[in-house]
């Protein structure tokens, strides 16, 4: 499903002052009725995620942590009851999760005196009764469940948004009877680095080549896009296509994010060409298929 | 110069910033500390050269010289200002202050002005130390300040160190010197030149330096010697005399072998330093050190006489005395040196010449005879080195000069560290080390490297720092290197570092078959009626046709014999011939026969080999084509001498291409040569832009596939064909204008003046700067700088020339082999060998290198940046390299020669030879005899059939041979590996099975599995090849045709599949079962080594397998592959189960209600938990879209979910509220589970059934490995202990329900209740703890439940006391 980009721009607007909770999503979900829950929350997520990249060394700057820490010590004290690690993680606008993981690394330092292991750290995160603190790991439980863009759960539920999403394209393709080596059949010929899917016979969608198929199970943003390109769509036509002639190897297929994009004028189509593509709902970006012509 | 470098010895300058000035040269902030010394890297670089190469003359003995570098600049020669009488006098003292004349001429005056009564030079010079200082006196101010008020005795040569080191800062400073010469500069400079003619160079003063000359050369350095150290005797006049044309001889001798060619008067070899020989009478021309380092020569084989000759003309001249005498003398000598080595250069091994035996290669060029034992070097050791920081010192600028590309030949330097490495040197005794390495105060005059132990070291060094380039050499050269005992004494690590260097070496190239009918087969197409003219032309051509071969075969037979000449045995016929085609017209013919002729003959690498093998090719023939290759290699091996010629040996027509070349040069026909032109440069623009794809990515490491080696092949035989066609192109272009002399620079100008009117037969310029843009480099340099090493002398002064010359050097330049580029590092390393070699050949001038002029890197940088060129692919091989450069067979040949040498010393070494009659497996046993009759047969039955039919058998037994390799990857390959896959399962089962023990067996087991696929290979070939064959053979080919046609097939492709499979087919099973047992080893839990751990530890084999199970039960990483989880998915599974994410996505919400904060609003209904946990049931049995990380995320969540549960942190309402609450309309309301009274007991009731649920959910397969022990956590159970008693009653329920269903363990239980109760709880929260803990152990289940109930009502108190 595409958007087009004067609604995208409205929710990125919308979730400028949003924090990553559930009650946050509840406000996008009411004012963005039309579109689905996941589509809003991969926006969101996606809009967070580069919030959180300006500002994270702010926050992991020494003396900011200490008052953090302290903040919660004696808030924790004085308001047992509250919820304060969420608190105080909206009102600073870091992720819970985060904050968890900022506020636990502290604790950690004070309990054994020197540098904790990221594994015990991890563990903590995943687990909070591991933390010795009750009190401590109530709040941790809270923040990491709570929070809609970091944190174990959430990492854990991409992961699984991103394999699913592999398995439909697959689907997807076998039922329109196009052949194909997917990533594990690439990889036993030796390949080092793949994309999902290689078409053994080329198809044209919309009048642009496709040769191969990257899944990539997350909203198609003019900044994924750009990344994307640059870690990894350069290095599958060095790696991948190299053996076929450059002439007829003109195209990448960006299938999964919705966009097609010829190599050639690839930041002209960023700029121009706006189609963006729901992408959890993740049956949508093989629409795209629909006009195969093997 | 001089100056950077002594300061960077007395480290007033850091190393690393000199290196850093050497890698950019022109930053402004690194090298701000450089611009007071006013320096510049061209002139540096030719300066540390010559400065090594001095250093190391002594040491040197053996192998022809790695000459010195000479930067030139162009000099203009003004007037004398000071007349001619001035020089006579003054000539020795103010040469021994001039570096300009040369750094040799130098040390000899020096040597000579030792003895005061010497000449009147050097009288004067002595007799008046400060005139001479003033003499030097603008010089000193420039140079480093240490020498300018100096006066102890080395003053003079401080000051002319000093004077060295500006001599290239202050070129009229140098003029002015220069100018004191005079007169007698003129006669001198043509009488070098003259002297030099024994070297075949004349005017040029291209000193080509050769082995013939060694022996006069050094006789006479060493009597100058004597008499330098002990005054001997010989008339004065003469002396003078002598030192006249020692100064012109040595510029062009490279100094080797001085030190032992004193073997008399052991006096202490004249240090000095010798700097860059600059000409100072030639104004314009090239520097006389030469650059090449043995054009033509270094022939060890060469006969006796001719050194003779020359050694009686030097001498002669010197007694003469007068220049222009022994001018017209040492012509003579020239055009009779020149005369013989014609007949060498015809003949380019003549090995019956020479029956040196390897032995004693390595001492040949030392004048072995005159050498006594003690000289034959002594044994480097590490801890005699001296200087140590200074030579690590020099190393790493030399090094940093190799690897930026700023020296001109990196192989000529490579080649000169080797020798090094392998260089002898007269035992120095202690006094005499000390006093040559620390006698001299002075820096630069202190003998770095006059000692082997110091040789060796800065060797190794060097080694070390280059070791990727050495790498690439070929296997034997490694081997020689790390078997040598040098390199294994000073550095152990290069040593392991070379040996594992020779492994990963050559992939297999199958040799091209031998063809054996040598002609030109008649093609209608071409050659019938309908092309010619006239019927009178038609029967012409085919009596030329006759002729040309029966010229061709006579050569063959005769042309090795001595005092056969193409000329005068052929030279009538040809011109005959010639004019037949003159009168009939049939140049094109011709010229197309001729070109097919040689492409046929020269083509490949055979044609590199020598000539000579023609007679011996029946009897080698016998023995089958596949061994020819190696045989020749063994018969090299035992016949050849190991003749060191260099790595820059003179552009040559090795084998027939030597009767083309001759032939074209008798016959003189310009029609015909036009026509060969034409042709000519139209295939090679053909070949320019031949399409090579690149290979597929290949599968790994090492062994190619099949389609990768076929389009490398493809690569290879059009590079190799389009550097022949070009070498001719060239040939045929410039023969016009060779001159076997150097013109006059006057000539030269006129000449170039003229020839830059007409237009050049290949524009040069076009195709580098196209090849360049579309990165296709690899090819076309490679066959360009063919074309160019025909040039002539004046060829390179011709502007197109030029600007290709300096976009050569440009793009050799950027070639910096260390940088990571896109060009492959063998591609790169091909072209700075072609590149290097190509900068040295004698008619390149060599002030190319040095110079500025072309500041062409911009045009070189606009290429495309999205084209795939072939500079891109990796094309080139080393046996490709080899091919095309055979002179870096040179570094094998100095190795072997020193290790013959050192071994007739050390006792010997001995050598495996691996006997080369060892049957291949799978060759049929027939006879050799009869395989060779059999191809031969073949060959003549192609000769007959149109070229289609070979074409199409060659080509389907090529892709046959190529699916079926593939075929067998597929089949017979994972047979074998999914056995073994089944081996090793079974394996591991066994207790006390040691994985790595059962891989072995199985990978042994499995390659004797793998021989099986030539057999299936052979059936395979058989039975696809002749159907293909049928298929595209037209339908009218006759059957017996067709038939023989299939049989040639099938051998064909039998032949090419069981060679590859011969030689590949165990690695490939080897590294697909590595893969698989990986897989598999890494499927295995951790447990699994545990379990073998326990049962190998003593504890029965029964408890160690129980601890299996139970561990891998609570393992999340269980052995759950993807095509597992997938296949166990239930039988008829529509696969619509909710997607585990959009489950966990839900679960998660649920959870977060829970935790809070939530408002007021947010509650659950039984029915919405109950859909969720039956979402999460489907979701966990349809394993499709299942993968083990989501799936234990949701089991984990489920338990959470439980805890949350039971503690009634989950805000549920109760049914009755539910359904006056908005009931999501899909939604089936079922009716709860229990109505009762109150909303309380309602919600109980509803959660008690969810737990049920739960319960019955962990109870399936999936979920054995659900965390279980989450419940217990001090968490929950604080949080369920907080709540009512009714929670306290669910949390008991539901662990007794685990219980008594077998999901959790009784024991298990009481453990955690232990350690629970061990946690700081309130009072009666510990009560209760530990009541359960005592109450589960001491009673067998069925009576918990009592006992809970009477727990449950002894609570009451408590909990009003609340």
């Amino acid at each position: 499903m595409k958007l087009s980009r004067a609604e995208y721009k409205e929710i990125v607007k919308c979730t400028e002052h949003l924090r990553p909770t559930r009650q946050c999503m509840t406000i996008l979900r009411q004012r963005f009725p039309n579109h689905s829950q996941s589509t809003l929350l991969s926006i969101f997520s996606l809009e967070y995620q580069k919030r959180t990249k300006r500002t994270m060394s702010w926050h992991h700057a020494p003396e900011c942590i200490e008052s953090y820490y302290q903040r919660y010590l004696s808030e924790a004290k004085a308001r047992p009851s509250v919820p304060v690690l969420l608190e105080l993680a909206n009102e600073v606008d870091l992720s819970p999760a985060l904050m968890a993981r900022v506020i636990v690394d502290r604790f950690l330092q004070d309990q054994e005196g020197g540098v904790s292991s990221k594994q015990v750290l991890n563990n903590m995160l995943r687990e909070p009764s591991l933390i010795p603190d009750q009190a401590l790991a109530n709040h941790v439980y809270q923040c990491t469940i709570n929070d809609c863009c970091y944190g174990p759960l959430v990492d854990c539920i991409k992961h699984a948004i991103g394999q699913e999403a592999e398995v439909l394209l697959r689907d997807k393709l076998k039922e329109r009877n196009l052949s194909f080596l997917d990533e594990n059949q690439l990889r036993t010929k030796g390949y080092d680095k793949t994309p999902d899917i290689i078409l053994e016979v080329p198809i044209a969608v919309e009048g642009h080549i496709v040769h191969w198929i990257e899944s990539k199970a997350s909203f198609g943003d003019d900044h994924s896009h750009r990344t994307y390109l640059n870690e990894q769509f350069w290095s599958y036509w060095n790696r991948c296509c190299r053996w076929r002639d450059p002439a007829t190897c003109s195209l990448l297929g960006l299938l999964s994010l919705g966009l097609k994009v010829p190599y050639r004028n690839v930041n002209k189509v960023l700029s121009k060409r706006t189609t963006f593509c729901e992408h959890f709902a993740l049956h949508r970006p093989l629409e795209i298929l629909r006009h195969p012509n093997p | 110069m001089a100056a950077l470098l002594e300061s960077l010895l007395q480290k007033e300058v850091e190393a690393i910033k000199a290196v850093e000035w050497l890698k950019h040269d022109g930053d402004s902030d690194s090298v701000a500390w450089c611009k007071p010394l006013k320096i510049e890297r061209k002139e540096f670089v030719p300066f540390l050269l010559n400065f090594l190469r001095e250093q190391s003359c002594s040491a040197l003995t053996h192998g022809p010289a790695t000459p010195a570098k000479t930067p030139s600049h162009p000099r203009v020669s003004q007037p004398s200002q000071q007349g001619p009488g001035f020089s006579s006098e003054r000539r020795g003292g103010c040469r021994s202050t001039r570096p300009g004349t040369g750094p040799r001429s130098a040390s000899r005056v020096q040597l000579f002005s030792s003895t005061p009564s010497l000449s009147p030079g050097a009288e004067w010079d002595t007799t008046h130390p400060p005139s001479g200082s003033h003499c030097l006196g603008g010089i000193s101010a420039l140079s480093s300040p240490s020498s300018t008020s100096r006066h102890t005795p080395s003053e003079r040569r401080s000051a002319q160190r000093a004077s060295l080191g500006d001599f290239m800062l202050s070129p009229p400073e140098l003029q002015h010197h220069s100018l004191n010469l005079g007169v007698q500069q003129q006669p001198r400079g043509r009488r070098k030149s003259a002297g030099m003619g024994g070297q075949g160079r004349q005017g040029g003063g291209r000193g080509v330096f050769q082995i013939e000359e060694v022996g006069p050369g050094r006789s006479e350095g060493g009597g100058r010697k004597g008499r330098g150290g002990a005054a001997v005797s010989p008339p004065m006049a003469q002396m003078t005399t002598l030192v006249q044309l020692n100064l012109t001889n040595l510029e062009d001798f490279p100094p080797m072998g001085m030190s032992h060619a004193s073997p008399p008067l052991h006096t202490k070899p004249s240090r000095r330093i010798n700097p860059t020989p600059v000409s100072a009478e030639r104004p314009h021309s090239r520097p006389k050190t030469c650059f090449t380092s043995t054009p033509f020569s270094t022939r060890p084989s060469s006969p006796p006489p001719v050194p003779e000759a020359v050694t009686g003309g030097i001498t002669g001249a010197l007694n003469v005395g007068s220049p222009s005498l022994s001018l017209q003398e040492e012509r003579e000598l020239l055009k009779r040196v020149k005369c013989k080595r014609a007949q060498q250069v015809c003949s380019p091994l003549p090995t019956s010449f020479d029956p040196c035996t390897p032995t004693k290669s390595g001492l040949r060029l030392g004048s072995g005879s005159k050498m006594t034992p003690d000289t034959q070097g002594s044994c480097p050791d590490p801890s005699k080195v001296t200087l140590t920081s200074e030579l690590d010192l020099l190393a790493d600028i030399y090094c940093t000069c190799i690897s930026e590309n700023l020296v001109p030949n990196v192989f000529l330097e490579l080649f000169f560290v080797l020798q090094l490495l392998t260089s002898r040197t007269p035992a120095v005794t202690e006094e005499e080390d000390k006093d040559l390495s620390m006698g001299k105060l002075d820096v630069l005059e202190r003998s770095y490297l006059s000692k082997v132990h110091n040789c060796v070291y800065f060797s190794v060094r060097v080694l070390e720092n280059q070791f990727e380039l050495v790498s690439h050499l070929d296997k034997d050269t490694l081997r020689l290197l790390a078997e040598n005992e040098r390199v294994t004494c000073f550095s152990p690590s290069l040593r392991n570092r070379l040996t594992l260097a020779q492994d990963p070496s050559t992939a297999k190239v199958s040799p091209s078959v031998d063809t054996f009918i040598h002609s030109v087969p008649f093609q209608p197409a071409t050659d019938n009626r309908s092309n010619f003219s006239s019927d009178k032309a038609f029967h012409t051509f085919k009596k030329q046709r006759d002729i040309f071969y029966e010229v061709l075969r006579e050569w063959e037979d005769f042309h090795k014999e001595p005092r056969w000449e193409f000329e005068t045995a052929l030279g009538s016929r040809v011109r005959g011939m010639v004019s037949q085609l003159n009168s009939a017209g049939n140049h094109s013919h011709f010229a197309r026969l001729f070109l097919k002729q040689l492409v046929q003959m020269c083509k490949g690498p055979r044609a590199l080999g020598s000539p000579g093998d023609t007679p011996d090719a029946d009897l080698l023939g016998m023995l089958g084509a596949d061994s020819l290759g190696r045989l020749k290699r063994l018969e090299e091996r035992l016949i050849q001498p190991q003749g060191i010629l260099g790595p820059c040996p003179p552009p040559a027509f090795p084998g027939h291409q030597e009767f083309f070349r001759d032939f074209l040069k008798t016959a003189s026909c310009c029609q015909l040569n036009q026509h060969l032109k034409d042709s000519l440069c139209q295939q090679l623009l053909q070949l320019d832009e031949v399409s090579i794809l690149a290979p597929v990515v290949s599968s790994t490491e090492g062994e190619g596939d099949m389609e990768q080696q076929d389009e490398k092949q493809r690569f290879s035989s059009v590079l190799l064909l389009a550097r022949l066609l070009a070498k001719f192109l060239g040939y045929i272009s410039f023969l016009p204008y060779q001159t076997s002399e150097r013109p006059s620079r006057e000539i030269q100008e006129s000449t170039a003046a003229l020839r830059s009117k007409s237009m050049s037969v290949l524009d040069v310029c076009a195709v580098l700067r196209s090849c360049v843009r579309r990165r296709r480099t690899i090819l076309t340099v490679p066959w360009l700088v063919e074309y160019l090493s025909m040039l002539d002398f004046t060829g390179p002064f011709l502007l197109c020339y030029r600007t290709v010359l300096g976009l050569l050097l440009s793009l050799y330049r950027r070639m910096v082999l260390s940088r990571e580029g896109e060009v492959c590092y063998l591609n790169q390393l091909l072209m700075v060998a072609v590149l290097g070699w190509l900068f040295q050949i004698p008619v390149i001038p060599e002030e190319l290198f040095f110079s500025t002029d072309f500041t062409v890197d911009v045009e070189l940088e606009e290429s495309e940046t999205n084209i795939q060129g072939l500079d891109c692919l990796p094309l080139v091989d080393r046996q490709l390299l080899y091919t095309c450069c055979p002179f870096l067979g040179e570094f094998r040949k100095l190795l072997a020669a020193f290790v013959a040498g050192s071994s007739a010393r050390g006792g010997g070494l001995i050598r495996k030879i691996t006997p080369t009659s060892a049957e291949l497996r799978g060759t049929p046993t027939t006879t050799r005899s009869q395989q060779k009759l059999q191809v031969d047969l073949e060959q003549a039955f192609f000769h007959n059939q149109p070229p289609s039919l070979r074409r199409t058998v060659e080509f389907v037994a090529e892709r046959v041979g190529s699916n079926c390799v593939k075929h067998m990857k597929v089949t017979l390959v994972c047979e074998l590996v999914r056995g073994g896959e089944r081996l090793l399962r079974e394996g591991l089962i066994s207790p006390g099975a040691n994985p790595l023990i059962l891989n072995d067996s199985i990978c042994a087991q499995l390659c004797d599995g793998g021989q099986e696929a030539l057999e299936r290979a052979t059936r395979f070939c058989s039975e696809k090849g002749p159907e293909a064959i049928r298929v595209l053979l037209p339908d009218e080919t006759s059957p017996a045709v067709l038939t023989t046609s299939e049989n040639i097939t099938k051998r064909l492709a039998t032949e090419k599949a069981c060679s590859w499979l011969s030689s590949n087919i165990t690695a490939l099973v080897k590294r697909e079962w590595k893969t698989k047992f990986d897989r598999v080893i890494k499927s295995l839990p951790s447990p699994e080594a545990s379990g073998v751990q326990g049962s190998g530890s003593g504890l029965g084999a029964k408890a160690g397998a129980s601890a299996v199970t139970q561990e891998q039960s609570r393992t999340p990483k269980r052995d759950m592959g993807e095509e597992e989880a997938v296949t166990s998915c239930p039988p008829d599974c529509p696969h619509s189960a909710p997607l585990p994410s959009d489950v966990l996505v839900e679960i998660k919400e649920v959870l977060s209600i829970a935790v809070g904060p939530r408002s007021e609003k947010e509650v659950l209904t039984y029915l919405q938990l109950n859909a969720l946990l039956g979402k999460v049931g489907d979701t966990l049995s349809c394993k499709k879209f299942s993968f083990p990380m989501p799936e234990q995320m949701l089991i984990r969540c489920t338990v959470l979910l439980a805890c949350k549960l039971v503690s009634g942190e989950l805000p549920m309402v109760s049914p009755q509220e539910e359904c006056g609450r908005t009931v999501s309309p899909g939604r089936t309301v079922s009716p709860g589970p229990v109505l009762s009274d109150s909303p309380v007991q309602r919600v109980d009731c509803s959660i008690k059934a969810l737990l049920e649920q739960l319960i019955l959910l962990w109870g399936r397969d999936c979920c054995s490995s659900a965390p279980l022990h989450l419940l217990f956590t001090k968490m929950t159970l604080r949080a369920v202990l907080m709540a009512s008693d009714s929670q306290w009653d669910n949390f008991l329920f539901l662990v007794r329900q685990l219980v008594e269903r077998g999901i959790l363990g009784e024991e298990e239980v009481v453990s955690h209740w232990r350690k629970l109760s061990q946690l700081p709880w309130p009072t009666e929260f510990i009560e209760k703890i530990q009541q359960q803990s005592s109450s589960t152990t001491s009673l067998p289940l069925p009576e918990l439940q009592n006992h809970m109930d009477m727990l449950q009502v002894s609570q009451q108190p408590v909990e009003g006391a609340n």
